[in-house]
């Protein structure tokens, strides 16, 4: 009954991952191309990242995308996750109302987040600049943080804070102690969510942001009308980057869960 | 754990601030004209009335056909190759889908200024086909280049939900299909397909609302011409400075998604009989009901 075909699906997968891949492994083959130009490789060389480390502009970059993409992921994640907390013991029309307006900047387009930022910052007279990125970017991580935290915490036995309490634990110990250790995974996969969302973000940055405070979005568009490698040596790194933190994620565990075994087995042996 | 309820009253007060007060200056600037001081602004419609202008219109039209374009390409890549992996043995699965979702993970523009480079006049695929003894294609600046564009970075967003209403779905009824004589192609019509539909209609929701909003593919591929509603927008706020009828524009254009949005959730609570794929991290536009 089951004659299961391989071909046709290493072929259909295969196709999709190489359509997938090939402008990352282009950008990576190029970042060590001698020459400047992008379709004929001249030679091996370091050069375009020798030149990345000798632009200032875009090592600012790297360093504004970075802080704020960590300062924006801590901020939401704590707001987030307090408020997911809070809002599964609120009343139904607070959270209902919560819920739905918390549900806007994900369901909006992003230009129109963006623009709405633009126009408020403007209005208030506030100065473009880090501080307004940074507004606009726990505004826009926060929703998905509680998107993610909130259902961890309505699966959350009660009775477990309440037993807390009662032996006379302090809500704020509690809350370390016994609510968060039990939605953590939502907490994690938010915090992760944001960290990513906010270092790519480039719509909501470029309508907020101004005075020379530039991400890596905002650089690589100004620079997209002319060739520059570094760019591309930048991507690679980034890459080079998230492979090796997913290889460690997914090998490390799956290597200290074997080691473990291994001198269970020892030991009951 | 009552006692924590007082503490939604920050992230209230966040929300009024930086999501209500924007939106309703939106709606501000959209009824109003000239100015930008309160005591000077004037109240008019006008900015609606300039809806029927024919380069707007054009250019709502355009951006609908390419995101359904693009959306109808990303289902017809998307949907086998969720099905191939859906297929495989379970841990393959689990790389095949990281592997899908990685180049979600890299900075969009800098993708997007990779293909740029890929599609130029003396770009990688003309260098090749003049080695080959051909003559030049220009496909950057063209609709092809915005297309392949937009379906290279939504096409994850369509196959990560089919792949999940696909695993999620009872093998046995699949079985139980065959075991009363129907074919194989048969079986998958009557019975994987439609148990399937709700991954279809969250990957729809997922590529082709950005898709009619995008704007920096189009103008990093399409070049400076290629207006879609996004670039219309922005056009309005950057270039020409007419935050009225920009707010205006944008006000309709979040209408529209948000409105298509409520449908089609309605239509898959409908269809949705497996809901299981709750709280996962990667469905970056996932939205909780």
């Amino acid at each position: 009954m089951k004659k299961e075909r391989k071909f046709p699906k290493i072929i259909i997968i295969g196709l999709c991952l190489i359509f997938l891949y090939f402008p990352l492994l282009v950008m990576s083959v190029f970042s060590f191309n001698d020459a400047k130009s992008l379709s004929n490789f001249k030679g091996f060389s370091l050069r375009w990242y020798e030149s990345l480390f000798n632009n200032q502009q875009l090592l600012q970059a790297i360093y504004v995308s970075v802080s704020i993409a960590i300062l924006a992921t801590i901020i939401a994640t704590i707001l987030g996750t307090i408020t997911a907390i809070a809002l599964s013991k609120s009343k139904r029309i607070i959270k209902t109302a919560v819920i739905q307006v918390n549900n806007l900047p994900i369901m909006n387009p992003e230009i129109v987040t963006a623009i709405s930022l633009m126009i408020f910052f403007s209005f208030l007279k506030i100065e473009k600049g880090y501080l307004t990125m940074l507004l606009a970017h726990i505004a826009f991580c926060t929703p998905y943080v509680i998107t993610n935290v909130y259902p961890k915490v309505q699966q959350l036995d009660e009775n477990l804070a309440d037993a807390a309490m009662d032996l006379g634990a302090t809500p704020f110990y509690t809350l370390i102690k016994v609510i968060i250790p039990q939605i953590m995974p939502g907490i994690r996969a938010g915090a992760l969510l944001s960290f990513t969302m906010s270092f790519d973000d480039f719509i909501i940055s470029y309508f907020v942001s101004g005075n020379g405070v530039e991400n890596i979005s905002i650089v690589v568009y100004n620079m997209s009308k002319r060739m520059n490698p570094s760019i591309y040596a930048l991507s690679t790194i980034v890459l080079a980057v998230i492979m090796i933190v997913l290889l460690l994620g997914t090998f490390i565990p799956y290597i200290l869960l074997k080691k473990r075994e291994g001198e269970l087995n020892e030991k009951i042996s | 754990m009552k006692q924590y309820r007082k503490l939604v009253t920050p992230y209230c007060l966040w929300l009024f601030v930086l999501t209500i007060i924007p939106m309703l200056l939106i709606f501000f600037y959209a009824i109003t004209a000239k100015g930008t001081e309160i005591t000077t602004f004037e109240f008019t419609f006008d900015n609606f009335l300039k809806f029927f202008d024919p380069i707007f219109v054009s250019v709502l039209i355009k951006s609908l056909i390419l995101g359904i374009i693009t959306t109808l390409i990303c289902f017809i890549i998307g949907y086998p190759v969720a099905y191939m992996i859906a297929k495989c043995k379970e841990s393959t699965q689990n790389i095949l889908i990281l592997l899908i979702t990685i180049p979600t993970w890299i900075n969009l523009l800098m993708r997007i200024y990779a293909w740029s480079n890929i599609l130029s006049n003396n770009g990688l695929i003309n260098t090749f086909l003049n080695y080959l003894g051909f003559e030049s294609i220009t496909m950057m600046y063209t609709d092809f280049a915005v297309v392949i564009g937009m379906v290279y970075c939504f096409l994850p967003f369509m196959i990560l939900p089919i792949h999940t209403s696909l695993t999620s779905m009872d093998p046995s009824l699949v079985e139980a299909s065959m075991d009363l004589g129907a074919s194989r192609v048969r079986s998958f019509f009557k019975v994987t397909f439609p148990l399937s539909l709700s991954g279809v209609l969250t990957g729809i929701i997922m590529v082709f609302l950005p898709a009619i909003s995008e704007f920096v593919i189009p103008k990093m591929l399409g070049g400076g011409q290629y207006s879609l509603i996004g670039n219309f927008i922005e056009n309005q706020f950057i270039t020409v400075g007419n935050w009225h009828f920009g707010s205006a524009v944008s006000m309709i254009l979040a209408v529209i998604v948000i409105v298509m949005m409520a449908c089609l959730y309605r239509i898959e609570k409908r269809t949705n009989i497996a809901d299981d794929d709750g709280g996962r991290g990667n469905e970056k536009r996932k939205k909780i009901s």
